[in-house]
Formats: C-alpha cells, sequence, structure tokens
C-alpha cells in the first residue's frame, strides 16, 4: 500500500463555473491502475467524480482520459508507474509530482472525464461506410481466406474504440475534419478483408477526401496511445500503400512524400521532421540520436510494397530535406532492417510475431530482424 | 413517447442479435443500452464460441458434453436446439464478417475447450467476444433505419398493462437525466449477469443484474439461481479471468509443490475438465495447504509454445503483463478460483418467453437453461447469439399479432419519486452506497462460493437482507442531472441485493451437491429428490419457492467423471 495524489481536472457542467483542478489523496497498492484511485477517490470522498468505466481491463474502451499529459487507458496505467513518470517530469521542471488526471483530448468534455465520443469518434467511425461489403450472396459454407489476411486484420480488430489515439493526434489538432487514427484503422479492417468487393472503391473514397488518409502527418502519437497493439499510423500507411498499388491518384501527392521519406531513412537514417525526430527516433537530445525499435518496426510495416514500387521505377523522390546522420553503427543497423525487411516482404502485425522484447520467438519463425538491430527501448517510451 | 413493437435492454451480444432478428422481420425496433453498446460485457469473452461444425462432429455430441457439463440440471431441449442450431450461426457471423481463425486451408480452424470431447470452439485470438460484439455492432450501424439506438440510457423498471402484460419500460437518459417512459409490443431483457455483487469477479462493473432484478419485481419467475459459476483460472486480487484457451492450449495448474494435481481430481479430461470440477480441485489444495501462501495455485503457459501464445493468447500476455507483472511466456502465473457467470436467470422457454406476456428475456441474464449447474467454457457466447435471435424472432411475432397498449405515466411517476428520494438523502443520514457494495461483495465471495454450508449461507442471507435495509437510507453526493453515476449506482446496488438475496435462498433450498452448488452439508447430488429446477418468485417476505421438472429427452443422468 502506498499514498499518492492525483490532480484531477474537473468540469461541473451544471455549477455554472468553469473547468477546475481538485487534489485526491489515495492509497493503493502500485500495481493498481488510476482507474483504481479514481474510483477509490470517488467511493470515499466525492460521488460525483465522473468517469466512464466497465471492465477495468483494457476491454472495454470506456476509460480514455490524459495521465501526464499522454492519452491512453486509466485502468491499463499502473498508478505507481504514474507517480514515477510524474517525478520524473517534475524533475525537468514539469509539475509538482502529482499525477495529473485530465479528459482526452480533441473532444468536448461533457463532466469531469466525460467527453462527446459521439461527436468526435463516432461520427468518423461511421464515416468509412464500417461494415462489410461482400458480393453477391454468401456462399453455403464459410468464405475461404487465407489464414494470415485474417490474422493481419485481426491487428485492427482488436481496437477497442476507446479514442486514446484520436485524443492524441497531431493533426486531428490542426484539422478537426480529419477522419483520424481510429476510423482509418477500422477502415483497414475492411480495406485487408479478403471477403470485403470494394476495396477500390474505400481506398478512392479514403484517398480523395482532402480529410482521409493523406492528412496524417506521422507524427506517432496514435501509435504511442494506443493500448491495444492496433498501431494505427501502420493501418494508414496500408491504406496509402494499397491506394498506390491500386494506381489511385492522390491528390495531395501523398504517396510519393511518403516513398521519399521511406528512401531518405533508409540512407540516411533518420529525417529533419520536427515531430517525427521527437517520437520515433531520440529521447529529444540532439546527437544522441538512436533510433527507437518500435518506430522503427512501425516504419518497415509499409516497406516492402514500396520496395516493390521503387523496383519498377515508380519512384520519382521529389522532396530532400537537411537532416541529421545517425551516429556510428546505428545508420547499418537501419540498412540492416531495411535489407531484412525486403528480403521478407513481411507486415510486422503483433499478432503475428508477439511483442516487443520478444525476439526468441520470432526470430525462431523468421519473423523478426536480426538481434543486432538497434534495441533502445526507453526511446520508444 | 418513444415507440417500438419491439424494444430490447441491453446491448451486449445477446441484446444486439436480438434487436438485428427483430429488425430482420420487418418490424420496428428499438435498443436501449446503459453502457454504449461496444462497451457491453460480451467484450470480455476471449476463448471463443463452440458449434459442433467440423466433419465428423456432430450436435449431439456438443449435446450431449452441455447436458454432462451441467449435471444433468439443463433442459435437453432446450440445449438441442442451441447445438442444432451452433453451426449456422457460426457461418452467419463468418459471413458478417467476423474473421474467425482460420486453419491452412484457409477453412475455420477450432481448438479445444474444458469438458468438450472434441475441439469445436471457434475463435478469434483471445478477442472472440470482442470481434464478434464489433462486428454485430456493424451491422447495428448499417441498419440503423430500422434499429434505433439509444446509447447511454438506463432502464430502471418494467412498465406493465392492466392485464398484466409488459407494455413499455422506465428509462433515464443518462446524458441529461431526464425520465421516459417507452412504450413497446414486446420487451427483450438481455441485461448480462450479475457479477458485481460478488467481490473479486472478472465481471464488469456494470454487471449488476438489473434485468434479472427488474423482471423478478415484475413478477417473472427466476430459475437455478444458486448455480454461480467460479472460473477456476481468475487472478487474485482483481479477479481478472485468464481464458480457458490457455489451457485448451495445452497449459498445466500445478500446486505449490509443482505437482499437476488434475491427475488426483480428473485422470482423463485432467486440466480440461469441466469448471466446477477444476475449480473445486484447486480449492481443495488450497484449503489442505498445497497452495501458495497468498491463497493460489499456479497456471503453467510456459509449455504452450511461444508462436502459438501470440497468435492465440496474446490478451493474456497483456493481462499477465498489465495487471500481475508476470511474463506468462516465461514463468507461471499465480490463479485461483472466482466469481465468473450466473447460470440462472429469468426463466425463458426457448423463444425467450417468461411467464410474463409481453416480456422475454436472453443471454446471461436469461435461464433457458442450457447451462444448468455448470456452463462449459465456449457456450455462453452461443447462448446469447441463438436465443437473442429467437427471442427477437418471436417478439418480432407477437408485436405483429397484438394490438399493444400504452404504459400508464403512473409507472414513470413512481420511478421519478423514488430517484428524488434518493437524491433528497442527507449526507451521513446513513452508509456510502460503496460501503454497502463492499459488503455485499465480500459476503458473498466468503459464504456462497465454491463450498457452502447451510451456516453459511444463512448468515449471508441475514447480511443481505440488513444490507437491503441499510440501502434505503444510503446516501449519495451527486445531485445532478448531467451523467449522474451515483445515483445510477445507489439504483444497482438495489438491483445486486436482490440477486443475491435469490441466490441465498435457493442455495439454501437445495439441500444436495450439484454442479456449482457444492454444499459440504450435502455431497452427493441427490436426483431422486433433486432432480429439478428451483423456480423463485416475489412474495412478500422474499422470494417464494416452487420447483419445476427438468426436461429429460435421451441422456439419462449418470455418474459425471472427467
Ligand atoms: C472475463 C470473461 C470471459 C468470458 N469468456 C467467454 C468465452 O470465452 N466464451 C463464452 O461463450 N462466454 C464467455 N464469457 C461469458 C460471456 O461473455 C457472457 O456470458 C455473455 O457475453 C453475456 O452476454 P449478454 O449479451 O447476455 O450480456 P452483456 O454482454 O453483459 O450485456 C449486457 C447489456 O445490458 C445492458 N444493461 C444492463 N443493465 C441495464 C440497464 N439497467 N439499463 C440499460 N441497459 C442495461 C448493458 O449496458 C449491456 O449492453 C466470459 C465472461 C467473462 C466475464
Ligand atoms: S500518426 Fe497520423 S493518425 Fe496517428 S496521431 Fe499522428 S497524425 Fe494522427
Ligand atoms: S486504435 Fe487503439 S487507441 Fe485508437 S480507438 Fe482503437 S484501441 Fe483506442
Ligand atoms: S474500464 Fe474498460 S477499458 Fe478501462
Amino acid at each position: 500500500m502506498a499514498d499518492y495524489t492525483i490532480k484531477v481536472r474537473r468540469f461541473q457542467p451544471e455549477s455554472g463555473e468553469g473547468p477546475y483542478w481538485e487534489k485526491f489523496n489515495v492509497d493503493l497498492e502500485p500495481s493498481l491502475s488510476v482507474l483504481d484511485a479514481l474510483l477509490q477517490a470517488k467511493d470515499r470522498d466525492d460521488g460525483s467524480l465522473s468517469v466512464r468505466c466497465s471492465c477495468r481491463a483494457a476491454i472495454c474502451g470506456s476509460c480514455g482520459m490524459k495521465i501526464n499529459g499522454q492519452s491512453g487507458l486509466g485502468c491499463k496505467t499502473q498508478i505507481g508507474e504514474a507517480q514515477e513518470l510524474a517525478e520524473k517530469k517534475a524533475s525537468v521542471g514539469s509539475g509538482d509530482g502529482t499525477i495529473v488526471i485530465e479528459p482526452m483530448g480533441n473532444m468536448p468534455v461533457i463532466k469531469d472525464l466525460i467527453t462527446d465520443m459521439e461527436s468526435t469518434h463516432w461520427t468518423k467511425i461511421r464515416r468509412v461506410t464500417p461494415w462489410l461489403l461482400p458480393h453477391g450472396e454468401p456462399p453455403e459454407r464459410e468464405y475461404v481466406v487465407e489464414p494470415e489476411s485474417m490474422i493481419d486484420i485481426t491487428q485492427s480488430m482488436a481496437c477497442i474504440q476507446c479514442g486514446a489515439c484520436v485524443s492524441s493526434c497531431l493533426s486531428m489538432e490542426a484539422d478537426p475534419d480529419f477522419i483520424g487514427p481510429a476510423a482509418l484503422a477500422k477502415a483497414y479492417r475492411f480495406v485487408g478483408d479478403p471477403r470485403d468487393a470494394e476495396t477500390k472503391e474505400r481506398l478512392h473514397d479514403l484517398a480523395h477526401d482532402p480529410h482521409g488518409i493523406y492528412d496524417c502527418t506521422h507524427c506517432f502519437s496514435c501509435i504511442d496511445a494506443c493500448p491495444k497493439g492496433v498501431a494505427p499510423m501502420d493501418q494508414i500507411m496500408r491504406l496509402r500503400r494499397k491506394a498506390g498499388e491500386e494506381g489511385i491518384e492522390d491528390p495531395n501527392s501523398g504517396h510519393h512524400h511518403e516513398l521519399a521519406f521511406v528512401k531518405i531513412i533508409e540512407k540516411k537514417g533518420t529525417l529533419d521532421e520536427v515531430a517525427l525526430p521527437r517520437e520515433s527516433f531520440t529521447f529529444g537530445i540532439k546527437g544522441k540520436l538512436k533510433p527507437s525499435k518500435r518506430a522503427i518496426k512501425e516504419v518497415i510495416g509499409a516497406l516492402p510494397t514500396i520496395f516493390r514500387t521503387i523496383r519498377r521505377g515508380k519512384v520519382r523522390s521529389k522532396w530532400i530535406a537537411p537532416h541529421h546522420k545517425l551516429p556510428g553503427g546505428a545508420q547499418d543497423e537501419v540498412k540492416a532492417i531495411y535489407e531484412h525487411a525486403e528480403e521478407h516482404r513481411e507486415e510486422f502485425n503483433l499478432y503475428i510475431k508477439g511483442e516487443e522484447g520478444d525476439e526468441e520467438a520470432a526470430i525462431a519463425e523468421g519473423l523478426e530482424p536480426p538481434p543486432h538491430a538497434p534495441a533502445s527501448e526507453e526511446a520508444a517510451q | 413517447m418513444p415507440t417500438h413493437d419491439v424494444l430490447v435492454i441491453g446491448a451486449g451480444l445477446a441484446g444486439q442479435r436480438a434487436a438485428l432478428a427483430a429488425a430482420e422481420q420487418g418490424v420496428s425496433v428499438g435498443i436501449l443500452s446503459k453502457v454504449h453498446p461496444v462497451r457491453s460485457h460480451s467484450n470480455a469473452a476471449q476463448g471463443g464460441i463452440n458449434a459442433a461444425l467440423n466433419p465428423g462432429d456432430s450436435w449431439e455430441s456438443h449435446a450431449f458434453d452441455t447436458v454432462k457439463g451441467s449435471d444433468y440440471l439443463g433442459d435437453q431441449d432446450a440445449i438441442a436446439v442451441m447445438c442444432e442450431e451452433a453451426p449456422e450461426e457460426i457461418l452467419h457471423l463468418e459471413h458478417l464478417g467476423v474473421t474467425f481463425h482460420r486453419n491452412e486451408e484457409g477453412k475455420l480452424g477450432t481448438r479445444a475447450f474444458g469438458g468438450a470431447s472434441a475441439a469445436r470452439t471457434y475463435y478469434v485470438a483471445d478477442i472472440t467476444g470482442q470481434a464478434i460484439m464489433h462486428v454485430l455492432y456493424e451491422q447495428l450501424m448499417k441498419h440503423s433505419d430500422s434499429v434505433a439506438r439509444y446509447e447511454e440510457w438506463f432502464c430502471t423498471a418494467l412498465a406493465m398493462d392492466e392485464q398484466g402484460e409488459c407494455c413499455g419500460v422506465v428509462t433515464r437518459n443518462i446524458a441529461d437525466g431526464s425520465m421516459q417512459l417507452f412504450s413497446a409490443k414486446a420487451v427483450i431483457l438481455a441485461c448480462g449477469g450479475n457479477g458485481q455483487a460478488w467481490k473479486p469477479t472478472t465481471n464488469a462493473l456494470i454487471c449488476t443484474g438489473d434485468g434479472i432484478s427488474m423482471a423478478y419485481r415484475v413478477g417473472a419467475k427466476l430459475m437455478d439461481m444458486e448455480m454461480i459459476q467460479y472460473h477456476p483460472t481468475t487472478l487474485a486480487g482483481k479477479g481478472f479471468l485468464i481464458t480457458e484457451g490457455a489451457r485448451g492450449e495445452g497449459a498445466h495448474l500445478l500446486n505449490a509443490k509443482g505437482e499437476r494435481f488434475m491427475e488426483r481430481y480428473a485422470p482423463n479430461k485432467m486440466e480440461l475438465a469441466s469448471r466446477d470440477v477444476v475449480s473445486r480441485a484447486e480449492q481443495t489444495e488450497i484449503n489442505e495447504g498445497r497452495g501458495f501462501p497468498d491463497g493460489t495455485v499456479a497456471l503453467d503457459i510456459t509449455v504452450v509454445p511461444k508462436k502459438r501464445i501470440h497468435e492465440a493468447l496474446r490478451e493474456i500476455v497483456l493481462v499477465g503483463r498489465d495487471f500481475a507483472g508476470v511474463d506468462i511466456t516465461k514463468e507461471p502465473i499465480h490463479i485461483k478460483p472466482g466469481n465468473h457467470y450466473t447460470m440462472g436467470g429469468i426463466k425463458t422457454d426457448i423463444d425467450g418467453r417468461t411467464n410474463i406476456p409481453g416480456l422475454y428475456a436472453a443471454g446471461e441474464t436469461a435461464c433457458v437453461s442450457v447451462h444448468g449447474g455448470n456452463r462449459l467454457g465456449a457456450n455462453s457466447l452461443l447462448d446469447t447469439l441463438i436465443f437473442g435471435r429467437r427471442s427477437g424472432a418471436d417478439a418480432a411475432g407477437r408485436a405483429k399479432r397484438i394490438e399493444g397498449s400504452r404504459p400508464s405515466r403512473g409507472a414513470l411517476e413512481a420511478e421519478q419519486a423514488s430517484i428524488d428520494e434518493i437524491a433528497a438523502r442527507e449526507k451521513g443520514s446513513g452508509r456510502r452506497v460503496s460501503e454497502i457494495k463492499q459488503e455485499l461483495g465480500t459476503t458473498m465471495d466468503a459464504k456462497v462460493a465454491v463450498f457452502r454450508d447451510e451456516a453459511g449461507i444463512q448468515e449471508a442471507l441475514e447480511i443481505v437482507r440488513r444490507l437491503k435495509e441499510e440501502a434505503k437510507s444510503a446516501y449519495i453526493d451527486d445531485k445532478g442531472n448531467i451523467f449522474n453515476q451515483d445515483i445510477l449506482g445507489a439504483i444497482e446496488l438495489g438491483y445486486m441485493l436482490d440477486n443475491a438475496e435469490c441466490t441465498c435462498v435457493a442455495a439454501l433450498e437445495r439441500k444436495e451437491s450439484r454442479g456449482a452448488q457444492y454444499r459440504t452439508d450435502f455431497p452427493e447430488r441427490n436426483d431422486e429428490e433433486w432432480l429439478k429446477h428451483i423456480d423463485l418468485q416475489q412474495g412478500d417476505d422474499g422470494p417464494e419457492i416452487s420447483y419445476s421438472e427438468v426436461t429429460i429427452t435421451q441422456w439419462q443422468p449418470e455418474a459425471r467423471t472427467y
């Protein structure tokens, strides 16, 4: 048992007052969750403290919130870890070391931690025609499909519609009409489904919508926020790649942009874009650039087809920005990953190859990059 | 007044399936849920769903396993319906888009589950419930012209007409706190189980037995309420579930001495014996001092190949890591039996009809009874879908046949008054709702769990009755209208107390050991006197008991060994 203080951003719509901060003292095991802490405060001190929750186990998607500024699930964030992060932040001059809990971003707040997901999340889910559109009558028995194809889309099926990715999305902040990470991941679930007959129409629709697949800026925030390993950005990249393969014209040249982007990383190991190095390749300190394993995995998710395209001579890289070079051996390691990815033509999918840091099994299956691949776990945090 | 031909309360698998089936018949349908539909507890089902669809398997074999699993308390006509219709239901789901696991040929693949004589569990990694439910919700979105969704609406009571038929419901719109009367020619309750009356439980916070209690309060019969399943593999403390799929994939149960103790209890089926059998075996090991000091035994998943773990058991890798700090691919995880499933519920026939005209029930809320004394793993999702569909279709038929009557405003006013009364209680006038809930949960887990006896159950019943009194003056803090979860918590407490009282009364009554009901004072199954259902109906001083026959068609009761 340990004592914690949580600082909650509250809003009581019927009070006539604006949002305010309130601190609650709680005592619980460090392994219990931020949601447990909130429920303890609600049970003991103030029953009007409002938060959606049900499963307590990161399954129902109710309890999306921001904890110490990061979007995620209250029930999946351990209170002990939240405290450590708060203290770490305080040591570099941000905050006073108490755990800060706020409602999700990019959504109107209804009451305390409860946000309006209907207007910001569900309308967008409905925007992508979220149901299977097969061709003709179903077969007498099941559709016979590639076993891997089902495992592949199971990654986006794993989405629990919690909205954490939406809360964290930088593009959404700039363009509230952006279809957004969750809805686009949902779209991939149908585009990647061999039983769906409208693949091309779906891709065309998503490519031509100015708030569609090319509106994402690769900021990686959604990947970090997602509690279920859906990696929405990855799914968006797959949509872009498939759109490219289908020969769908991209009104914003986003596909070419992406090819150039990939090539630069292969050559130099990093890209001088504001968000990208921050989220994926560095821990904020220049000169100590080290690619995070996770970030690289995400990038190569999109590679195999792109290599194919490069070979077919479709690439016109027209956008080269100045950039930092990776120090020492890191550059070679990036190259090694590329080579591996090209060789194996594979997708990185948690359902196929397991969790981060669990290389043994994956190597045994021939699915994991060789062990000398860069491993900077903390950079991914 | 919102008016529908068929109104479904609850949007888990049973509710969503019922709504879609009713809409197919061309009637107007509404579906109402206290949480957004995809937040429903059906999400939590990891392991899978049973059907005899493989060549070489047969529905009779599935049915026999179910009958035997139920300790012969399941009704065999209902079980036959469920097992016969299962293959078609799986194919229907597949056609709608569920991403079921495939074998190497690209056809549907299966895994083994407890109490089953063949591998007939279909699954989507270990997110089967979630995957099916999100696909059904896709269909609800697709059919939004014919099914109106009321998301985050809380049902507080059923409305009855003068003939004693159910003609609507009273609800609270959670978003603004307004009370609303709904009119319907048929109401289907699909409100899930009552696990929150126990603590710890694998059930979500919303599983408070609302449907069972609301039906009971208007005179519906409840059945098999003593049959509460304890799942063999839950995490100590919070009660999180480790899916039976782990044992299906080959994981072992070990006591503190490292012995695979199931050898002594179920030498043939070992870890894959029925849940009641495995839970009792574990509890015996723990009680007799062969468990770990934290009151647990160990589940060793490291014997399952890693690739298979990632492909099929990923969710429990995460549960182990995030909620127990254990890497299940590298070390055994400590587990114990924990409250999991409500076998009993509102008594229905095979079309979901209760003893009250116009009132239907389906899913965990209902008791058809296909699970009898013990539910087999992966049979519950099947139950929700088959009987959800049948209820929806039958309710639509009724709606087409009858005129229907309007519910009276009186029902609405009574509910409003009772809510106003709760809100008006002064702080300090009684106990906090959360305190009463806590005492209820720990009492039930201590006294009405894996092993029971008369003294313990009696004590629990007395505590529950005291808590019922205390609940009448329990106060809440939130006096507002918008998203007042405090009020809902007070109402749910009342539902849970009804459920607990009924369970205690039925558990006291059944003086034998069968399925989940193990009485240390009556350790044998007694077919002569107790091969019958216990039915309960609300009387003046609590539940009144009556009995009904168990339907036996082709499988005569036998001794149950695994
Ligand atoms: C951890 C876990 C794992 C499981 N794994 C499996 C498995 O592998 N295979 C299997 O077959 N079964 C499994 N089960 C059991 C199965 O998941 C449930 O029995 C089943 O999903 C119940 O579905 P349901 O539709 O009846 O109810 P639920 O899904 O619980 O839905 C209840 C609905 O009713 C609504 N509701 C309740 N009260 C009210 C009210 N007052 N007003 C308005 N709406 C209300 C809720 O909002 C919700 O929408 C598992 C259960 C648990 C807890
Ligand atoms: S990667 Fe794209 S979709 Fe994801 S958060 Fe960033 S901008 Fe949004
Ligand atoms: S993609 Fe991940 S973060 Fe986004 S809604 Fe789905 S589960 Fe939540
Ligand atoms: S409570 Fe269900 S996801 Fe957190």
